[in-house]
C-alpha cells in the first residue's frame, strides 16, 4: 500500500467484472434492455478507464523505480511455491492499463451502435467486460501464475466472441480452431513456468528477475529453453509464425471484436509477455534472435498474404499477423520502448481500422439486408466508391492508413522507425540483424501497397454493390464515427508520446519505461548510430512507405474489378497469395488429418471401444452375468429344496458346533 | 424324574416336524409340521425347566405367543395363495425361479 491513489488499482477489474456480472444476470432476466445493458457495458469502461487515468497518475507522482506490488490474498499456497493474489504497478503495467481502459471504451462505444439490432446484445456487452476484466489482470498481474488467469481467461473470451454467431458452423469452427490452437502454446508456457519456478524458486516477477541473473547461466541451455517455451506461448497468443493461422478465421466474430481482441488488446500480450521478461529474454540471446526472427518473419509472410485477400476484415486480419510481427521485431531487438510504442500506436490506428471496417460492413450489411440479397457484405468486390457515400469512415481510415504505412509525422511512422532503426543497429554486431531489417523494410512496402490496396477497392472507384442496393449506402451514427474520430486522433498524434531525441523529442515513453528495461539493456551490445545515418534509414523507410502508397495507386486499377461473383479465379502466383501459401491445407494434411486418423483409428476404435468399453468395462459386466449363469441352479425355486438346504446346514453347524 | 423320556418324546417329534416339512407337499400340513417343530421345543423347555429353573417354563410362554402371531400370518399368506392359485401345494409356489 502506498496511500496513494495507486491503491485504487483492484476498481479497474473490479468494475469489468461487475459489468460482467449485471449484464451476464441481464442475459436472463432482461436481454432487451438495450439502454440498460449500454449503459453498464459502457459505462464500466469508461469508469475504470478513469481509475486508470488516476492510477496513472499518481503512479507517475511517486516516481518509482521499483513495481508496486499490492498483495490480496494467500493464493497457491504449496511448500516452497507461494503464489499470491498480486497486481503489480509499474511503467508497463501502466502503459498496458490505459491502452486496454482506453481503447476498450471507445471499442465499447462503437459497439452500441453496431450491434443495435443482434439479439445477443446482452450476452455480447457481458463477454465484452468479461474480457477486458481478464486482460486487466494479464497486464495487472504481479507474477506469471497470476497473469496466466488472466492470458487464459482473455483466450475463453476470444473463443466465446470468434463464435459469438454460433448458429453458423464456421464461426463455431473458428473459435475452437482459435482456443486449440492458443493450447499448444499455452503449453509452451506452463513449462516454461515450471523451469522458472524449478531454477529461480519463484513465480512473482520481482523474485524471478531478482534471481534470475545469478541463478541462471546466461545463454545457457535452461534460460533459453525457458525463453524459447515462453516465445512459444506468444505465438499462439499473438499471431506469430507458426501458429498464426487461427487469427484471420476469427474474423468470423463481430468486428467490434476483432478490434478490441484481435487488433488492439488481447493479441498484444505475447509482446507484453516479452517485454514483461525483457531480462530472461537479454540472458538468452538466441532465444532473443528467435522472436525477432520469426517477428520479421511473420511480418512479411503474413504481408504477402494480405495482399490477395477480397474481404476487408481479412486483409486487416492478416495486417496486424504482419505489425505484431514488427513489435517481436522490436522486443526481440531488445527495444522494448519501440516495441510497446508500436504496441500502442497499432491499438490505435487498427483498431480504427478494424472499425472502420466495421462501419463499411454495417453500411454494406444494411443495403443487401433491405434488398434481400445474399451478396457477401464484407467482399471488397462488392463495394467501391464508399467514399461518396461514408466521407467521414473513408477519411478517418485514410488516416489510420497513412499511419500503418508508415508517413510522417502520423504515429506509426515514429513507432515503426524506431523498431527497424533498433535492428540496423544491431547489424554491426551481428549481421543476420540486417537480414531482419531488410525483412521489415520489405514488410513496410507491402504494408503500403496493400492498404492502400484495401483502400482504393473499398472507398474509390465505381460502385460495384448493385443499382438497387446503392441508394440505401449511408454514414454509421455518430456513436460509431465519434469513436472512429477519437481513434483518427490518436492514430495522428500518437507520435507525440514518443519523439525521438532525433527531431529535438523528448522519447518520452522510452524514458518513461526505463526502469523496466534498464537491467536488460545493461546485458545488450551497446549500439550507436550516427545521426547520418538515421536520417539515412529515414529516408529510406519514407521511401519504402511512399513507393508502396503511388504504387498501389499507379497499378491497381479499381475501374476493372467486377463484383465478386462475376470475378474470374486468380492465376500463378497471386493464386498462390490468394490461398495464403495453401498452409492451412498444409497444416490439415501434416497435423490435422494425421492426428484425427490416430485418435479415430486407434484411439477411438481401438483403445477406447476394445479396450476400455469392451475388455475392461463390457468385461467386468460378462463376468458378473458367467458367474451368476453357473450358480443359477442353486435356485430352483422350490421351498422345499430351500428347506432341505437349510435343515442340512443347520444339521452341519451343529455337527461343528458339536463336535 | 421322567427327564428322559420327556426329552426322547421332544425329539421325536421334532424329528417328525422336520421330515413333515422336508417331505410333504401340502402347505397347510408344512404348516403344522412347523407348529409341531416348535411344540417339541416347548416340551424340551418343559422338561429342562425342572432341573434348570423357571426360565424355560417363561419362556415356552414366548414361544407360543411368537407361534400364534406365526400362525395369524402363516395362515393368511397360504389362503392368499389360495385365492391366487387355487391350490395350496407347495410343487406349484415357484415364483422366484422365473
Amino acid at each position: 500500500m502506498t496511500g496513494t491513489a495507486v491503491d485504487l488499482i483492484w476498481i479497474a477489474p473490479a468494475l469489468a467484472l461487475l459489468g460482467f456480472v449485471l449484464n451476464g444476470a441481464l442475459v436472463f432476466v432482461r436481454p432487451t434492455a438495450r439502454t440498460l445493458v449500454s449503459v453498464i457495458g459502457t459505462g464500466v469502461l469508461l469508469a475504470a478507464f478513469a481509475v486508470a487515468i488516476v492510477v496513472a497518475r499518481a503512479f507517475a507522482g511517486l516516481h518509482a523505480e521499483a513495481p508496486v506490488v499490492f498483495r490480496y490474498w494467500s493464493w497457491i499456497p504449496v511448500g516452497t511455491l507461494q503464489v499470491d493474489l498480486a497486481f503489480q504497478i509499474d511503467q508497463l503495467s501502466v502503459v498496458m492499463l490505459l491502452v486496454v481502459t482506453g481503447v476498450g471504451s471507445l471499442i465499447h462505444l462503437f459497439s452500441i451502435g453496431y450491434m443495435k439490432d443482434d439479439p445477443g446484445y446482452a450476452r455480447f456487452f457481458a463477454y465484452l467486460n468479461l474480457f477486458v476484466f481478464f486482460m486487466l489482470v494479464l497486464v495487472l498481474g504481479a507474477s506469471f501464475p497470476v497473469m496466466f488467469v488472466g492470458w487464459e481467461g482473455v483466450g475463453l473470451c476470444s473463443y466465446l466472441l470468434i463464435g459469438f454467431w454460433f448458429t453458423v458452423q464456421v464461426n463455431a469452427d473458428a473459435g475452437r480452431k482459435a482456443f486449440i490452437m492458443n493450447r499448444i502454446g499455452d503449453v509452451g508456457f506452463m513449462l516454461a513456468m515450471f523451469m522458472i519456478f524449478w531454477t529461480t524458486g519463484s513465480l512473482d516477477f520481482e523474485t524471478v528477475f531478482a534471481h534470475a541473473p545469478a541463478a541462471l547461466v546466461p545463454a545457457g541451455g535452461a534460460i533459453t529453453a525457458i525463453t524459447l517455451l515462453l516465445f512459444l506461448g506468444c505465438t499462439g497468443k499473438s499471431a506469430q509464425i507458426p501458429l498464426y493461422t487461427w487469427l484471420p478465421d476469427a474474423m468470423a466474430g463481430p468486428t467490434p471484436v476483432s478490434a478490441l481482441i484481435h487488433a488492439a488488446t488481447m493479441v498484444t500480450a505475447g509482446v507484453y509477455l516479452v517485454a514483461r521478461c525483457n531480462l530472461l529474454f537479454a540472458l538468452a540471446p538466441v532465444s532473443s534472435a528467435v522472436v525477432a526472427g520469426v517477428g520479421a518473419l511473420t511480418a512479411l509472410f503474413a504481408a504477402t498474404i494480405a495482399l490477395k485477400q477480397w474481404d476487408i476484415k481479412r486483409v486487416l486480419a492478416y495486417s496486424t499477423i504482419s505489425q505484431l510481427g514488427y513489435m517481436f521485431l522490436g522486443v526481440g531487438t531488445g527495444a522494448i520502448g519501440a516495441g510497446i510504442f508500436h504496441l500502442t500506436t497499432h491499438a490505435f490506428f487498427k483498431a480504427l481500422l478494424f472499425l472502420g471496417s466495421g462501419s463499411v460492413i454495417h453500411a454494406m450489411h444494411h443495403a443487401y439486408h433491405s434488398t434481400h440479397s445474399h451478396d457477401d457484405a464484407q467482399d471488397m468486390r462488392n463495394m467501391g466508391g464508399l467514399a461518396r457515400y461514408m466521407p467521414w469512415t473513408a477519411g478517418l481510415m485514410w488516416v489510420a492508413t497513412l499511419a500503418i504505412a508508415g508517413v510522417p509525422p502520423l504515429s506509426g511512422f515514429f513507432s515503426k522507425d524506431a523498431i527497424l532503426t533498433a535492428a540496423f543497429a544491431r547489424g554491426s554486431g551481428n549481421p543476420v540483424w540486417l537480414v531482419f531489417w531488410v525483412l521489415g523494410l520489405a514488410a513496410a512496402l507491402l504494408t503500403a501497397f496493400y492498404m492502400t490496396r484495401l483502400m482504393l477497392y473499398t472507398f474509390h472507384g465505381p460502385n460495384r454493390t448493385g443499382e438497387n442496393e446503392r441508394s440505401h449506402l449511408h454514414e454509421a451514427p455518430w456513436i460509431m464515427t465519434g469513436p472512429l474520430l477519437v481513434l483518427g486522433i490518436l492514430s495522428a498524434a500518437g507520435g507525440l508520446l514518443n519523439i525521438p531525441e532525433l527531431y529535438h523529442g523528448t522519447a518520452r515513453l522510452d524514458h518513461w519505461l526505463e526502469p523496466i528495461v534498464q537491467p536488460s539493456a545493461a546485458l545488450l551490445p551497446q549500439t550507436h548510430l550516427s545521426h547520418t545515418t538515421e536520417w539515412v534509414l529515414i529516408g529510406i523507410a519514407v521511401a519504402v512507405a511512399a513507393l508502396g502508397i503511388v504504387g498501389a495507386w499507379r497499378l491497381l486499377k479499381p475501374e476493372a474489378l467486377v463484383s465478386a461473383l462475376q470475378s474470374p479465379k486468380e492465376r500463378g502466383f497471386a493464386r498462390i497469395l490468394r490461398n495464403k501459401w495453401y498452409v492451412d491445407e498444409i497444416y490439415d494434411a501434416l497435423i490435422v488429418r494425421p492426428l484425427l486418423w490416430v485418435s479415430t483409428a486407434l484411439f477411438w476404435k481401438r483403445v477406447d471401444q476394445q479396450l476400455i468399453d469392451g475388455a475392461t468395462v463390457n468385461g467386468v459386466a460378462r463376468g458378473a452375468r458367467a458367474l451368476g449363469w453357473a450358480n443359477r441352479w442353486l435356485q430352483t425355486g422350490q421351498v422345499g429344496v430351500y428347506v432341505a438346504v437349510f435343515v442340512a446346514g443347520v444339521l452341519l453347524i451343529i455337527w461343528r458346533a458339536v463336535g | 424324574m421322567l427327564l428322559s423320556p420327556a426329552l426322547a418324546i421332544s425329539a421325536v417329534l421334532f424329528t417328525l416336524g422336520v421330515a413333515g416339512v422336508l417331505l410333504r407337499r401340502n402347505a397347510i400340513v408344512v404348516f403344522m409340521c412347523v407348529e409341531l417343530m416348535l411344540n417339541a421345543v416347548n416340551l424340551t423347555f418343559v422338561a429342562l425347566a425342572q432341573r434348570l429353573g423357571m426360565g424355560g417354563q417363561i419362556f415356552v410362554f414366548f414361544v407360543m405367543a411368537v407361534a400364534a402371531a406365526e400362525a395369524g400370518v402363516g395362515l393368511a399368506i397360504i389362503l392368499a395363495v389360495f385365492r391366487h392359485k387355487q391350490s395350496v401345494g407347495l410343487q406349484n409356489m415357484n415364483l422366484l425361479k422365473d
